[in-house]
């Protein structure tokens, strides 16, 4: 059995307007985890659940083998977490924030927290408030990063970094998992930075999961097939395609559970199959969201 | 067992892994590992090329399932330890262009006989420039 850095089972909050509704989700050891979901769909709120500063109404969450919220002090040392809206004392130096925290947490490492200084290009002596904002967000992570928690946690971590940073915050995110015993959550509707980094992929809208799985075995699954249909014949929508666009003679049938024998049974229904294709995470988002928004509405 | 020169195109619409693949085979292929020679760890790699972990995974399941490297618990991976495994890859790199070759040829519509000759004449203009 794998270890689980990370297990919510059932778990729901209701508010007035937004309900969070029975997420299961899993992170094991060892893996990077991506969220994705559009504005307003939960990612949030469950990552503030499972930090224990949002209690869930009904439901169990497990972190590091701590039960949230109850046992959220002993489960903080060895959590990281960084957000958007984390404030940093604007009329402090990074100096200041870094002896600060490393008052605080026994294991900060001083070594690598200088090494990611370097790395991010951050002035260890100029207040906070003359950083750009890809400069805060370094900051932050830079924070983060040198407890070398066990878990990091982290809210877009990318949004908003021009190329050049969020290709630095890609590439320390990954080396952190040159540890096997670490793990990372991360949320993002940055699609791309989703799909080069992470191991599992989890999707969420309107307050429920709709997806989760291995990143490999979802790419593998889902498929556009390009097809030249013969005049007057309509495709069937069969088992694993979840959505076929027709006009005129051309269609393209999205497959969510692709086997190559879809290929033939469209061909012996008198179709001819031009291309079989990829589809990138981001199409595949966007595919998931709108159909399994169609399913709750039918 | 340096990954140094490996790279993954975001703009190469084949999934990650197989770029992994093709990358690894293409050294096999040119003689840079050898038989038996190491490849770095999943993880190592998966560091390296800023990927994930599940993805070198599945390029190295593949790559042995392909016979091009064997994976031992505990150990590691290397290069299949099977003479003559560099020239089977670039063998089976000539049959994929060929076939491609094929099958653009049957869209043209053109004859055998006409992809021949064109081959032909293809290899003529290649040796040409080469002498100059």
């Amino acid at each position: 059995m794998t270890d689980l850095a990370i297990k919510l089972d059932g778990v729901g909050k209701s508010y007035r307007y937004f309900t969070l509704d029975n997420i299961h989700l899993e992170v094991p050891a060892g893996q990077i985890v991506g969220l994705i979901g559009p504005n307003g769909a939960g990612k949030s709120t469950t990552i503030r659940i499972l930090l224990g500063l949002v209690h869930q109404d009904r439901g169990d969450v497990r972190v590091l083998g701590h039960r949230m919220p109850a046992e959220q002090i002993a489960a903080k040392w060895d959590i990281g977490f960084a957000s958007e809206d984390m404030r940093l004392y604007e009329g402090m130096t990074l100096d200041w924030h870094m002896g600060f925290i490393r008052s605080i947490y026994p294991k900060w490492d001083a070594a690598y927290a200088q090494l990611l200084q370097k790395r991010f290009g951050l002035r260890g002596d100029q207040p906070i408030k003359g950083f750009s904002h890809g400069q805060r967000v370094k900051a932050t992570l830079l924070l983060v990063l040198a407890r070398k928690p066990r878990l990091l946690v982290l809210d877009e971590p990318t949004t908003g970094l021009d190329p050049v940073a969020r290709h630095e915050v890609l590439r320390e995110l990954t080396a952190v998992m040159n540890d096997e015993g670490r793990s990372i959550l991360f949320s993002s509707h940055n699609t791309q930075d989703v799909e080069q980094i992470s191991d599992q992929i989890t999707f969420i809208d309107r307050g429920r999961i709709i997806d989760s799985m291995d990143k490999e075995t979802y790419l593998d699954r889902w498929r556009r097939l390009r097809l030249e249909v013969p005049s007057g014949v309509e495709l069937p929508l069969l088992p694993g395609i979840i959505r076929i666009q027709q006009n005129g003679r051309l269609a393209i049938a999205t497959a969510n559970a692709f086997v190559p024998e879809l290929a033939n049974a469209y061909e012996n229904t008198g179709a001819r199959v031009h291309s079989v294709e990829n589809m990138t995470l981001e199409e595949i988002f966007v595919a998931n969201v709108e159909h399994s928004r169609e399913e709750v509405e039918v | 067992m340096s990954s140094d020169a490996f790279m993954i195109s975001q703009s190469d619409k084949r999934p990650i892994y197989l770029q992994i693949m093709e990358q690894i085979k293409r050294r096999v292929a040119v003689g840079d590992w050898p038989e038996s020679h190491p490849l770095p760890s999943i993880r190592q790699l998966a560091v390296d090329l800023q990927v994930s972990v599940i993805t070198v995974k599945r390029a190295y399941l593949e790559l042995e399932r392909e016979g091009v490297i064997v994976t031992q618990q505990g150990k590691g991976s290397r290069v299949a330890p099977n003479p003559g495994l560099g020239m089977r890859l670039q063998q089976q790199e000539l049959q994929k262009h060929l076939e491609q070759a094929i099958r653009l040829s049957a869209v043209l519509g053109l004859q055998h006989e006409e992809l021949e000759d064109r081959l032909r004449e293809v290899s003529d203009n290649v040796a040409a420039k080469e002498q100059q």
